[in-house]
């Protein structure tokens, strides 16, 4: 690849160069690298297992280091039933996670409360956190979920990141 | 060795205490008259009749009625391969009843889950405390007083309940309609509960007079109109 403008840069001689500005540089280190807090709480679990195993593999999408911890990772799959009594827990755990960090409600019951409308069931995780994408399914399908990784990694690619940027 | 030689022989041994034994469908029932005595009489039935897996141990709500809860109680012999249930009631008043744990050690999950979910104290039970909620949750839930959708409460960094939304539900499935589509989980109209139809069938038929179709356009309705 050649570099046509007017930098004084032979990119023959000294290598390929990308010319970016840093937030899209930045975003798309981010976008490309999601690594998942997968709170799997019920059977939505399973399909998010299933994502990440061979047939339809998410480490495509950088995401394969499911890291239990939330200190280390960037987005938090609520897969499952969220019951009051775990309501807290799930809140608790994403405040530890650090920014910037995004949020799927994957399936019916992490939506809205999916086939439980009781009293034992919070209607919708998004009554405590922040969600970005939903996915709809009983469960989901995961090809469902890696399109909603895909639809965060484009809403990941459109944030401003310097000018959001938290100063100490 | 079977159900209603071994609940014959329990009714022999509590003849003050246990009714006749009722059977429906090939499984035998037998009712206490009072539910104090359940520890003697599970002591025999384990000891004597071989019922030494409890299945199961749950309640009733008989609300309306006095006594108000029912315990029943599921039993099973590995040996004589024989079921047994036993019912035994309590009063509102009193809500209490002795544990059989120390008969069957796996009454003690069973026994807290009834004490969580209907409100029943069990006496002298090891460690009697909810089980499926949380400690401090004011109500118990499965009385037919409880709501479906729940009562909010609050317990500060414990948990927190609010109403959830019912939209016209619960959408259960109605028994008895004349084919799948009218038994279907629909919102309920009570009034035509009774009629057995559904409601929705009917206005599927108000909406095929007046707009041709009965149903909304599926993806292949909308293809052919654009292509």
């Amino acid at each position: 690849m050649q570099t046509r403008s007017e930098i004084g840069y032979n990119s023959k001689v000294e290598g390929d160069v990308v010319v970016t500005r840093v937030d899209a540089a930045i975003s798309w280190f981010r976008k490309n690298s999601l690594w998942p807090m997968p709170m799997g709480l019920a059977c939505c679990a399973i399909e998010l297992m299933a994502a990440g195993a061979s047939r339809f593999d998410i480490a495509r999408f950088g995401a394969e280091v499911m890291r239990f911890s939330p200190r280390q990772s960037d987005v938090m799959i609520v897969a499952g039933t969220v019951t009051y009594k775990m309501a807290l827990a799930v809140k608790r755990i994403y405040d530890q996670m650090a920014e910037p960090k995004w949020v799927i409600a994957m399936g019916a019951c992490a939506s809205t409360g999916g086939m439980y409308r009781s009293y034992a069931v919070l209607q919708g995780v998004d009554n405590i956190l922040p969600v970005d994408v939903y996915v709809a399914g009983c469960p989901p399908r995961p090809e469902a979920l890696l399109d909603a990784l895909m639809r965060l990694q484009g809403k990941v690619a459109r944030e401003p990141v310097l000018s959001t940027l938290k100063v100490a | 060795m079977t159900s209603i030689d071994l609940a014959k022989q329990l009714k022999t041994r509590f003849s003050d205490l246990i009714s006749e034994p009722v059977e429906f469908r090939k499984e035998i029932t037998l009712s206490l008259s009072d539910a104090e005595r359940i520890g003697d009489v599970m002591v025999v039935a384990k000891g004597e009749l071989g019922f030494d897996y409890l299945v199961d141990i749950t309640s009733i709500d008989n609300y309306g009625e006095d006594p108000r809860f029912t315990l029943v109680y599921h039993l099973y012999g590995y040996g004589h391969h024989c079921h047994l249930r036993l019912k035994a009631n309590v009063s509102e008043e009193k809500s209490e009843a002795p544990t059989v744990t120390t008969v069957w050690r796996t009454a003690n999950w069973h026994e807290r889950e009834i004490f969580d979910m209907m409100g029943i104290r069990f006496r002298n039970h090891p460690d009697l405390r909810r089980i499926l909620m949380w400690e401090g949750y004011p109500y118990f839930p499965l009385r037919k007083d409880f709501p479906l959708a729940g009562r909010p409460s609050e317990m500060p960094e414990v948990a927190f309940t609010s109403t959830a939304p019912m939209a016209g539900g619960p959408f259960v499935t109605i028994a008895g309609g004349k084919d799948t589509i009218s038994r279907e989980p629909r919102v309920r109209i009570p009034e035509t509960d009774s009629l057995g139809m559904n409601a929705r069938v009917e206005r599927r038929k108000d909406i095929q007079k007046s707009h041709g179709r009965a149903h909304g356009p599926g993806p292949v309705d909308s293809r052919t109109k654009n292509g």
